[in-house]
């Protein structure tokens, strides 16, 4: 009896061999809640200086009142770049956090072919929706971040937690809806980067962190 | 039963041999800092081990420089992905039959 658990155990070493070498697993359910919060709250700044309409698609194409408009994209685009650095820096944050405590390390086989297999759609993404403002369209801009973004978490997904890949189902269905209702751009793209993110952070958080009590 | 045990593969006696092959079953080429690192082992203990695999024909040996630097990384052999199954086969046989 006591060499059959033996077995059981050398079998479930094997697993858990196997999974940590081929997934990165010290992503943070803390890193998606702190990028959240900070992506609400890069919305509402914008929210307040510009409403919520100011990026529908309704107005695409108006002539009147352009040099207020530009000013306004210019403070948007400021915006979305500071949100998507101070995210990522607290991302990296948590998730060097959780490897320095798990005692492993952050920079390994299986993070290099994580950044890898994001980066790709990330950069086709980012460089596709800098194209879109060149040509002074900015409300494509928000589901291609949406759908791009997305993309790279389904891409990604294969070398870290399987849950990401539903986050990221998530964001390319509702980057593809968001294009339907130009006229919910900044609140689509609220609830993607937001709401999205705080969710499955806390949803990461108690099935793989929270110590059970 | 003694039929099973003597079926057990002596080159997987050692539990860092198994996490070896669990490692690379699953990943084409690992290299040896890599492997040092999920496996917890020392240079000297880990450079053993590899041999010992090496030697049964259960992975190959690949060095080239990064640079000035040497890296050498290690892939599953055809034989050592067969033998390493029909390990865990066994071990399956062995834990059912209990």
């Amino acid at each position: 009896m006591n060499e059959s658990r033996e077995h059981l155990q050398t079998l479930s070493d094997i697993r858990s061999m196997m999974e940590r070498s081929s997934r990165f697993l010290s992503l943070s359910g803390l890193s998606g809640v702190s990028a959240g919060v900070i992506a609400l709250a890069g919305a509402a700044v914008v929210y307040m200086r510009t409403g919520l309409s100011s990026y529908s698609g309704s107005y695409y194409g108006s002539v009147g009142n352009s040099v207020s408009r530009s000013a306004a994209d210019q403070f948007f685009v400021t915006v979305a770049v500071v949100v998507l650095i101070a995210a990522l820096l607290s991302g990296v944050f948590f998730t060097v956090r959780k490897a320095r405590r798990q005692g492993q390390s952050v920079w390994n086989q299986t993070s290099r072919r994580l950044l890898w297999a994001m980066l790709v759609p990330l950069a086709a993404g980012g460089i596709f929706c800098l194209v879109l403002l060149l040509h002074n369209l900015l409300w494509l801009v928000f589901p291609g971040t949406l759908i791009f973004y997305g993309l790279a978490l389904l891409s990604g997904s294969r070398y870290t937690v399987r849950d990401v890949e539903s986050l990221g189902y998530c964001e390319v269905g509702l980057g593809l809806l968001a294009l339907f209702f130009p006229g919910y751009n900044l609140l689509t793209w609220a609830v993607g980067f937001g709401v999205l993110h705080i969710v499955y952070g806390l949803t990461m958080y108690y099935k793989y962190e929270r110590s059970p009590a | 039963m003694n039929d099973l045990l003597s079926r057990f593969n002596k080159a997987f006696e050692s539990k860092a041999r198994l996490n070896i092959m669990s490692v690379l079953m699953v990943n084409d080429v690992t290299s040896f800092n890599d492997l040092k690192d999920l496996l917890a082992l020392t240079d000297g203990n880990l450079a053993t081990h590899l041999r010992a695999l090496e030697e049964s024909g259960y992975i190959a040996v690949e060095k080239q420089f990064v640079g000035r630097k040497p890296k050498t990384t290690y892939r599953a052999t055809e034989a050592g992905r067969i033998a390493f199954t029909v390990h865990l086969n066994v071990l399956e046989a062995f834990i059912r039959n209990m």
